[in-house]
């Protein structure tokens, strides 16, 4: 276990570079995140063009991991449908669930390969950390429960 | 430097590896480790004596009582209490806070009244009190903090007035180390017929205290930080206000007569030790106690504020730190809250975690205090009894490396 895997530069990237800042208006959709035990939280704000992602943003504070999860997951869903999005989290659920099998990650099939997102696979060897990547998407989590019951 | 070097060797833990690393423990300001004595208090009892207290008829449930009542005159002893009668068992500080709370707070409170708590208090001396504020309609103050990480206490009769009624401070901090002016406010507090509670957590295991001096008229300090297990702590209350005060908690052991309709209290303090207690944690609270005062209390301070100064010097030097808490080791203890560059405390916390160094890392139960300090975490290294220079210098070892993995230049 390194400290390398888990630091990629990507992830250094995003967190000094978070690609969706702040929040943004008209959202329809406002979900906070919020780590008590750490003290983290974010502010995921949403906007949907019919069942397209139109915009994304994340507001608030924390660490590289939580932030860094965050700046990406917003950078992909960006255009991707409510399934798309649907899936991508199943996805990136079971890429962060602990086990030592193949995570389940397919890069032949079109919008599935996690990309960028990929490089916070090294999460699931700290796994007090797991809670730090899924902050962003359980938040994405509840935007889509929102999302099918309007 | 005083000399406690030799007590490294009784705690089992300090000698395993974390991580394949040397165990570097810089984590005592959340609990603290246990020495053979406490474990082996606590085994014995469980081997050769367990059996339920005050009430048995038979020789080993004598025994226990006579060790659970032992570890009470102990704890008054290291307070310096009037009698071991004005020290209740309690789940730990948060309970013992609550026991006053619940059981003076809501019978002597109304609609005008005020609490006073100072700008540094953990959340166990915030929330208990927001709860009480609620069924009597009274309302919270708080004393500022200076730009030097002190309790503002220049101008006390400006919040402390005719109307409060309970001034709840921490003796020391648990983010800053800062010790908090508790004499000085007890004074004020006093002069308007105010109670004065003092969350002991981080104060009791590392200053010398009397009761009878301190200004205090409750203290409120768990076991588990300061050497003893988990599960236990004590509240200790001026007698007369013991007398007066109604019991948290209601159940066994702490009754005289119960009756269909009504029931009358035991005596003081069983009063306030509803159900079964923690027995075997109550005993190795005792034993913590005992191994302390024989290091002594004065010198663990002293060792305390040696590792201390050391530390914020050492500390200095790393390049982008920010340390948070008083500069001067005569007016704080020895936990050392600090951030590093745009590193997240977090995330420095796994890093010393790969070099097997524990620190801590968030907001350490003290959100409105890290408000004012204008962070949303920090890195944390506090220290005690079992810590020597060479932890100080793992650490910032630890924190280079930090700097090393984010590219900090």
């Amino acid at each position: 276990m390194s400290v390398e895997e888990l630091y990629r530069d990507v992830i250094l990237d995003h967190y000094r570079k978070p690609r969706h800042p702040g929040e943004i208006e008209n959202a329809d959709a406002k979900v906070e995140g919020v780590n008590p035990s750490c003290g983290d939280e974010l502010l995921l704000t949403l906007r949907w063009d019919d069942d397209t992602v139109a915009d994304a943003a994340i507001s608030g504070s924390g660490c590289s991991i939580s932030q860094a999860s965050a700046s990406m997951m917003t950078d992909k869903i960006i255009g991707m449908t409510a399934d798309e999005v649907r899936e991508l989290v199943g996805r990136f659920k079971a890429m962060m669930t602990i086990t030592d099998g193949d995570p389940g990650i397919d890069p032949d099939r079109p919008g599935a390969a996690l990309g960028d997102i990929e490089a916070l696979q090294g999460v699931r060897k700290f796994p007090v950390r797991i809670k730090c990547a899924d902050l962003a998407w359980t938040a994405l989590e509840e935007v889509l429960t929102q999302h099918s019951a309007a | 430097m005083s000399d406690l070097s030799h007590i490294k060797a009784d705690f089992p833990i300090l000698s395993t590896e974390m991580n394949g690393k040397p165990l570097v423990y810089l984590d005592s300001a959340a609990t603290t480790q246990k020495p053979v004595q406490v474990l082996d208090a606590m085994d014995d009892f469980y081997r050769t004596a367990n059996s339920n207290v005050h009430r048995g008829a038979y020789a080993i449930a004598e025994d226990a009582t006579n060790r659970y009542e032992g570890a009470r005159a102990r704890i008054a002893e290291l307070i310096n209490a009037g009698s071991p009668a004005e020290v209740t068992f309690q789940r730990g500080t948060t309970s013992a806070i609550n026991t006053v709370a619940y059981g003076w707070g809501l019978y002597n409170l109304k609609e005008g009244d005020t609490i006073v708590l100072t700008g540094m208090e953990h959340h166990s001396n915030i929330v208990p009190w927001q709860l009480i504020v609620r069924h009597t309609g009274a309302k919270l103050r708080y004393l500022p903090m200076t730009e030097d990480f002190l309790v503002d206490d220049s101008d006390l009769e400006s919040v402390i007035d005719s109307s409060t009624k309970i001034v709840g401070i921490s003796g020391m901090s648990n983010v800053l180390g800062t010790v908090g002016p508790v004499e000085k406010v007890a004074a004020a507090a006093h002069a308007v017929g105010a109670i004065v509670v003092v969350d002991g957590a981080q104060m009791v295991p590392h200053l010398p205290c009397d009761v009878q001096t301190m200004g205090a008229d409750f203290l409120a300090f768990g076991a588990h930080k300061m050497l003893g297990p988990t599960g236990v702590g004590a509240l200790w209350g001026k007698p007369e206000l013991l007398e007066k005060m109604e019991p948290f908690e209601g159940g066994g052991e702490m009754i005289r007569d119960v009756k269909l309709y009504e029931s009358r209290w035991a005596e003081v303090p069983h009063k306030f030790e509803a159900g079964t207690p923690p027995i075997a944690e109550a005993i190795g609270f005792g034993a913590a106690v005992e191994y302390l005062q024989k290091i002594g209390m004065d010198a663990v301070r002293e060792h305390e504020v040696e590792i201390t100064g050391y530390a914020l010097k050492q500390l200095e030097q790393v390049p982008d730190i920010k340390i948070y808490g008083p500069s001067d080791t005569s007016k704080r203890g020895g936990a050392v809250s600090f951030t590093l560059s745009d590193i997240h405390p977090h995330d420095m916390a796994t890093i010393l975690d790969e070099q097997g160094i524990a620190v801590r890392a968030g907001h350490h139960c003290a959100k409105p205090l890290m408000e004012t300090l204008g962070v949303p975490a920090t890195a944390r290294a506090s220290f005690y009894v079992y810590n020597d220079n060479s932890d100080v210098d793992a650490l910032v070892a630890g924190l280079h490396r930090a700097r090393e993995v984010f590219g900090v230049s």
